[in-house]
Formats: C-alpha cells, structure tokens, sequence
C-alpha cells in the first residue's frame, strides 16, 4: 500500500506562490523583454519594413518603367506610321509629276512637230510656186522667142506695113 | 524518486522572500536561451533573408496575422515584441522540461519553467495589468472607465470578476498542461526504471509518444497564450468591441 501510494504521489512541486519567484519571474521577463526588443525584434522589423519600402519602390518604378516603355512604343509606332504615310505621297507627288512631265514632253514634242511639218508644207507651197513661176517666165520667153522665128521668117515687109498700119489706126480709133 | 523542490526561505531575513531555486534557475537560463537564439537570429540581417532569418521572420509574420486578427495593426503595432517575447519564451520554457528532467539529490532542479503555478500567474499577472494600462494610455482614463459600466452599469462586479477570473484562467491553463505534461513525463520515467530492463524497454516508446505530444502541447499553449493576451489586449485598446 505504501510503495502504491508513494508511485502515484510524484512529489513533484506545484510551485506553491513564492514571492520570491514571481518577483525574479517578473524581472527576468521584463529584462528579457527590453532587451530582445533592443537587439532580436527592433533590428528584425525594421529589415522587415525595409525590405516592405524596398519592393513597393521597386514595383512603382517597374510600374513606371512599363508606362514608359508603353509610351515610347506607342509613340515609334505612330511615327512609324506618319513616316510611311510621308513616303507614300512621296511616291504618289513622284508618280504625279513623273505622269505630268510626260504629258507635257509629248506635248512639246507633238507641238514641234507640228511646226515642222507646217514649215515644211510652206516651204514645199513655196518652192512648188517658184518652180511655177519660172517655169511660166521660161515658157513666155520661149513661146515669144518661137514667135519670133515664126515671124521674122514668114513676115514680109508689105504685111509689116499692113500690120503697122492696123495698129495705128487702132490706137486713133481708141481715142 | 520523491522529488522536492530546492526551497529557499526568507532571503535577507525577510519572512515572505522565499524561493524556489530551481524554478530562479530555470527562468533565467530559459531566458538567456531565448535571448541567445532571437539575437543569433537577427544578427548578420539581409535583404534576401536565408535559412535562420527566414524561420524568424515567419515567427514574426506570424505574431504579427495573431495581433492583426485581434486589432488594428495601427494600434496592435506596439504589442508585437510583447507577443513575439512572450510566445518565444513560453515555448522555449514549455519544451525545457520536456527534453529531460534534471534531479539532483531528491530535488527537481531541471524543468520546465512554467510548471511552476506562481510562474505562470506572474506572467498572466503581467499581461492583464499591462492590458488595463495600455487600455489607458491609448483611450484615455475616461473611455477606460466607461468599458466597467457598458452596455449596463450593474455588470461592473462581473467586469471586475472578469479580470480576475482571466488572470487566473490565462495563468493556470498553462501551468496545468505544461505541469500534467511533466507529471506524466516522470511517471513513465518511474515505471521505466520500476522492473528493470524490461520496464526500460517497455517505456520508451510511451515516453517517445508522450514527449512527442508535449511538444505539441508546448507549442500550442505558447500560441494560446499569445492569442489571449492579445485578445485581452484588444478588449481594453479597441473602441469597436
């Protein structure tokens, strides 16, 4: 009965309410306390709240960094545009004055042309009349020179008296 | 085996001054084991915290989801090295006596801590009086004294009861488990060495299991205390409860 007894009473101390304790416990805590804030959790939270700056900063300037980027990639792509679009009417004014100047070559060409021939017809008109008029010139002296011959052989002096005579009596008979 | 405790009565003559040394003695180391450990911890601090750093820090992310649960973090923000001291320091005495059991000429000098009552009622103490005096300082005298007569002012005898009742409760919650912890520790040890070897045999795994669970129990209660305080905490600081 006692050796039962004594395996179930552990003889381990409560504690009882020692002032003393409690006034250790207490100190030792606050100590404890005081300096783990100095040294463990002060350093602790504060690498944890920079760490918290450290990131926020780090998204806001990523955040910027992609406006920035998003900016700068909208703006080459509208200058990309407004380049192409310049080309474009370059080509189109070169297509335009390339079709006018042609235009205007086969104008010019066509007038010259033109002129050419007109001064050639005048020329040809010209030529054709001087040709005529020497060829009269030349058949009126010929057909005189005919004459002539016709007359002075076949034309005695008693027909030339005739002849004169006629004339003249013409000439009065005008008058 | 009757274990007894290294009293020391009426230090300087003084007839209420008594000690128990072991206790004296265990609070101190575990305290300079906590201190030791926190302050290894947080010594060489980096921005991409490794390995020991790491574990700290969750232990603070989590004391820190505790106070957030309770209150405003705005006004919580003070607690946290109250919180963080208290759960590593609980936890750190809580599992003490769990690793082994120190005796020394029929008397208990190695265990836990907070297996002593008057331990654990110092440190609730301590809790709920500084509960009423941040409850002060951050609300002011007279808010403070309208939460003793709210919603109804006849309540005030059970609001005073209630402060009580949580020192005590807060207190002898822990000392009890951490205390039948060891309880039941020795008791294995006992039987362990009652029928020789193959008692010896026989007991560890049960001594295996039940430390296993002591530690859990150990971090629970550490937890739990925690928890509570804050939640004390909160009833005195914030104006929404």
């Amino acid at each position: 009965m006692q050796s039962y007894a004594s395996f179930l009473v552990i003889g381990a101390d409560v504690g009882g309410l020692q002032v003393g304790n409690m006034l250790v416990q207490l100190v030792s805590f606050l100590i404890l306390l005081a300096l783990l804030k100095k040294y463990a959790w002060g350093p602790l939270m504060n690498k944890m709240e920079e760490r918290e700056n450290h990131i926020s900063n780090e998204i806001d300037i990523a955040e910027k960094n992609r406006t920035d980027a998003e900016k700068a990639s909208r703006e080459a792509s509208a200058e990309l545009k407004q380049t192409r679009q310049e080309a474009q009417s370059i080509i189109e004014d070169a297509r335009l004055a390339g079709q006018k100047q042609e235009q205007q070559i086969i104008e010019a060409a066509r007038v010259a042309a033109e002129s050419i021939k007109k001064s050639a017809k005048e020329d040809i008109e010209k030529e054709k009349e001087n040709a005529i008029k020497a060829l009269q010139d030349q058949v009126a002296t010929l057909s005189v020179q005919i004459a002539t011959k016709v007359i002075e052989k076949e034309i005695n002096a008693q027909d030339q008296e005739k002849l004169i005579s006629e004339y003249i009596k013409e000439l009065g008979e005008e008058r | 085996m009757d274990h007894e405790s290294p009293l020391y009565h009426d230090l300087w003559g003084i007839s209420w001054l008594d000690f128990n040394l072991s206790t004296v003695a265990m609070t101190i180391i575990s305290s300079i084991i906590v201190f030791i450990i926190c302050v290894l911890a947080s010594r060489k601090l980096q921005m991409k915290p490794t390995g020991f750093q790491n574990f700290m820090e969750w232990i603070v992310d989590f004391v820190k989801g505790i106070i957030g649960d309770t209150m405003d973090w705005r006004t919580g923000k003070v607690f946290l090295p109250l919180g963080l001291t208290l759960m590593a320091y609980i936890f750190v005495s809580n599992i003490l006596g769990v690793i082994t059991m120190g005796v020394y000429d029929h008397e208990l000098w190695w265990k836990s801590p907070t297996s002593d009552a008057g331990l654990t009622l110092t440190l609730s103490t301590m809790v709920i009086v500084l509960t009423h005096f941040y409850g002060i300082k951050i609300r002011g005298v007279k808010a403070y004294g309208k939460t003793f007569v709210e919603p109804v002012p006849f309540l005030f005898p059970l609001k005073v009861v209630e402060e009580i009742a949580n020192t005590l409760t807060l207190g002898l919650r822990l000392f009890g488990n951490i205390f039948a912890g060891e309880i039941l520790l020795s008791l294995i040890a006992k039987l362990a060495f009652s029928f020789g070897a193959i008692s010896i045999v026989g007991a560890i795994i049960p001594m295996i299991a039940w430390q296993g669970f002591s530690l859990f129990i150990g971090a629970i209660q550490a937890f739990i205390f925690t928890m509570l305080t804050m939640v004390y905490m909160s009833h005195k600081v914030s104006s929404d409860h």
